[in-house]
């Protein structure tokens, strides 16, 4: 038992070093680029012309439809084929950002359209171009709808980072992989690994309850008991 | 002035108003009057073209925009001929998640520009003149239905439009929230507002307009001024519409 202890300790501060060289980095980043992938995607899929709303479907069905821990392996082992070489932890940002992207869109979308008609008029209404309206009536009235799902891509997101161990980027779980492969004790190491995942989406759900509070100030919809 | 000239509407086959002309002088309050889905709330909303005429001319003051079928027109025409409108809405629309006097200085701040200090002493005026400056910092959601509507009309008087378009403003309301309504919307047209409302409620129309638009399917039936209109219509279609109207008031009260 104490040695058990004794090694949670000792393996504590690598872990820790590698979530936040690279665990936090990766999905901060990957999750900043893709909700931005994720709002263009979106606007044209409402907004934009039939061809490029179709390039836009065309993209999300291939994201959703194949394996993350797939994609990142054609972007990293697979792209080299094509001449296109990247590092590993460009190579998995740009993974997860599409991937993010693609999820975020359907949830833009949606939280858009959630904004009655009668918004838009009434912006329009008094003079707004349709780029005021979007940015000063409609977006932060979506927002509000829009954290919980958000929330809930990036909660996956932190985990999914996990994947980015296959292409050899030394992230948290690599960098217990690492561990376990010279003290051979699994249980222990991946035992921590979890609890600091844990520790990380629990920091965000805690940024989630916070961001619906404030969003929700001017009232008129059901707040969650706690 | 405002004039429309033979102004069409089609919607897919579904052609909603049919070639319809009416002139509204400058300090007048004009009522449209009519059965659902006879082309009022249409006709209205093509004055500041949320909906876009089929075909037809609009007018409003000194800016003109002509129509043709297949025609689109330009983003800036649009906004020239819309910057000269004001619109109330049946559902009052307010933007939930800014405060009331934020609601009226909107259009001021984003749309011309104007410096926040100057915007918000100009939307505690017309929050005053609608009887809502004790509420100035208030969230819709905790406004009774009237109270939002009065807000909702000081947010379309901020731009000082040369018309103010009502489309069926006190529908959502019960009569007495109504009546606070109207009696603003009465105040305003006693200081020579310009107005166009399409409604079904016959005290705001009769207490108000100084012309009816009779509309049914899609075509002006008959017009003139309201005390004529709603007291010796001259036609029957008028005549029947009428008495329904006058019906369900004494049943009801407000439609």
């Amino acid at each position: 038992m104490l040695h058990w202890l004794t090694l949670m300790a000792d393996s504590l501060p690598s872990l820790l070093w590698a979530a936040l060289v690279f665990t936090v980095p990766l999905t901060l980043a990957s999750f900043a680029l893709g909700l931005i992938v994720g709002l263009v995607a979106a606007v044209v899929r409402l907004f934009g012309p039939a061809p490029l709303a179709a390039i836009v479907r065309f993209y999300v069905w291939i994201i959703r439809g194949t394996p993350l821990l797939v994609q990142l392996f054609l972007i990293f082992y697979g792209l080299p084929s094509a001449g296109i070489v990247l590092d590993a932890f460009p190579a998995a940002l740009i993974g997860f950002t599409l991937n993010v992207g693609a999820y975020t869109s359907e949830i833009i979308r949606a939280v858009i359209g959630s904004v009655p008609k009668g918004q838009w008029e009434a912006a329009y209404s008094i003079g707004m171009s349709w780029s005021q309206a979007m940015r000063r009536t409609i977006l932060p009235q979506a927002a509000r709808v829009a954290v919980p799902p958000l929330s809930n891509s990036f909660i996956s997101l932190v985990k999914d980072t996990s994947l980015a161990a296959a292409i050899t980027v030394p992230e948290l779980f690599q960098a217990a992989q690492r561990i376990v492969a010279t003290t051979y004790e699994p249980l222990i190491l991946y035992v921590e690994a979890a609890l600091i995942y844990l520790a990380l989406s629990s920091v965000l759900s805690a940024l989630q309850v916070r961001l619906e509070k404030r969003l929700n100030q001017y009232g008129g919809f059901l707040e969650a008991k706690s | 002035m405002i004039r429309l000239t033979n102004i069409e509407k089609r919607f897919g086959d579904l052609t909603v108003l049919k070639g319809v002309s009416v002139t509204v002088a400058e300090g007048r309050v004009t009522a449209l009057i009519g059965p659902s889905g006879g082309g009022k709330s249409t006709l209205l909303r093509c004055i500041n073209l949320l909906e876009i005429p089929t075909s037809g001319t609009v007018r409003i003051g000194e800016e003109e925009l002509s129509f043709q079928p297949g025609g689109k027109p330009g983003w800036r025409d649009i906004q020239r001929l819309r910057g000269q409108t004001g619109m109330v809405f049946q559902n009052f629309q307010l933007f939930p998640h800014r405060t009331a006097v934020e609601n009226v200085m909107e259009g001021l701040v984003t749309v011309q520009k104007w410096p926040a200090e100057k915007a918000r002493d100009r939307a505690m005026a017309l929050l005053r003149k609608v009887g809502m400056d004790h509420k100035a910092d208030a969230w819709p959601a905790t406004l009774s239905g009237g109270q939002q509507q009065r807000v909702a009309i000081a947010r379309a008087l901020a731009p000082s439009p040369r018309v103010l378009l009502c489309d069926e403003p006190t529908s959502a309301l019960d009569p007495e929230l109504s009546g606070e309504v109207v009696e603003v919307l009465g105040t305003l047209a006693a200081e020579g507002t310009t107005m166009v409302m399409a409604t079904h409620d016959l005290r705001l129309a009769s207490r108000i307009a100084h012309e009816v638009v009779f509309l049914d399917t899609g075509q002006v039936v008959e017009s003139g001024p309201s005390h004529t209109l709603f007291t010796h219509p001259a036609r029957e279609r008028t005549q029947r519409f009428i008495a329904t109207l006058t019906q369900q008031g004494q049943q009801g009260e407000g439609v």
